[in-house]
């Protein structure tokens, strides 16, 4: 009775084969439309913040340095990788890559940061971007041939003294 | 050499305890997937055990809540003494996305000091296998944190000279031509 049922567990080991996927030898394939960590490209980045409105996690912030630096943090730990930041972007600035090998030892290595210069509306006085690099060049305020003025930074400090937009700023940054 | 002869034999051989602190079994079902003849982790000599006294390796899913941060610690407590934890998943993480409700504590590192990060909602099995494969020691990590700096500097749209303070806000005099 006993060799039978071995014969017979053999019989159905031989005909299932075998069914271990060769991963850590071999590279796995990911399936098509995989999400993946999220690639930020500041070269597009206007910095409209429409990724941290609608980031589920919230995840994604978006502060103002002062009045021409925006800075715009990602911070990677809370992910769940929708791709809504992808979705909403108006200048395609953010690609779902297709890495998913994120294992790490330091939680801020997942993050991203980007300084995005703005230029400052004469009108309103918020900060918009330019409409091409070309313009950019133009625009007064974002030549650097003026070096020695870089102090207006220090200066441009007494319009945001108060707290950042973001609350958790101060719990998330290591 | 007896020494040596274990350590060579018995170092990379994980037990796993598999905790599970308040998460949606999303990334239970994916760390049982890796235990399954499909991502056999047995031919690394990694295993799953039941009771964390046994164990060399929690993995955590799913945040700290308040009602089961308590026992997170004490199952951390039970462990022997070379230990390490690894958090899986997002919510483990950083908290996930209800990172800021009223019954979560936050990310598991609130509660026991993490050693491996695996983030994803949930991570692939083949993301469990690099997590280990990285606390092993047999690859290296991929991911590093990008920054990117402007290099140009703001030059002042407006003259300095034009500028006063006046209660506390820079006061701007003298509309120039632009």
């Amino acid at each position: 009775m006993s060799v039978l049922s071995k014969l017979e567990e053999t019989l159905i080991c031989l005909k299932a084969g075998r069914v271990t996927l060769p991963y850590p030898t071999q590279p796995q394939p990911v399936p098509e439309n995989f999400r993946g960590r999220p690639i930020f490209d500041a070269t597009k980045c206007v910095g409209c913040a429409g990724c941290a409105n609608n980031c589920p996690a919230r995840e994604i912030l978006v502060f103002d340095l002062c009045q021409e630096i925006r800075i715009l943090q990602y911070l990677g730990r809370r992910c769940t990788y929708c791709g809504r930041c992808a979705d909403v972007c108006p200048e395609k600035a953010i690609t779902m890559s297709l890495e998913f090998e994120n294992a790490t030892n330091k939680i801020s290595d997942l993050g991203q940061k980007l300084d995005l210069f703005m230029s400052t509306c004469q009108r309103c006085g918020r900060c918009f971007k330019g409409a091409a690099a070309l313009d950019e060049l133009k625009m007064k305020g974002y030549r650097s041939d003026d070096i020695p003025h870089e102090r207006w930074i220090y200066h441009a400090h007494a319009f945001l003294e108060s707290e950042p937009v973001v609350d958790d700023i101060q719990i998330e940054l290591d | 050499m007896w020494k040596n002869l274990c350590q060579k034999m018995f170092g990379r051989s994980l037990w796993v305890y598999h905790a599970n602190s308040g998460g949606c079994n999303g990334c239970d079902i994916e760390v049982l997937n890796v235990l399954t003849p499909y991502y056999d982790v047995e031919r690394f000599g990694i295993k799953l055990v039941g009771s964390p006294r046994h164990a060399d390796v929690m993995l955590c899913q799913g945040p700290a809540m308040r009602s089961t941060g308590q026992a997170l610690k004490r199952a951390y407590d039970a462990m022997p003494a070379p230990k390490l934890v690894f958090a899986i998943g997002s919510c483990a993480c950083g908290g996930g996305m209800w990172f800021d409700s009223y019954s979560v504590l936050g990310p598991v590192e609130r509660v026991v000091p993490v050693n491996y990060y695996i983030p994803g909602c949930p991570p692939r099995p083949e993301a469990i296998i690099y997590g280990v494969a990285v606390a092993l020691g047999l690859v290296d990590k991929k991911v590093a944190p990008v920054e990117f700096k402007q290099i140009e500097f703001p030059i002042p749209i407006y003259h300095p000279d034009d500028l006063r303070l006046d209660h506390g806000m820079v006061v701007y005099e003298k509309l120039k031509q632009i």
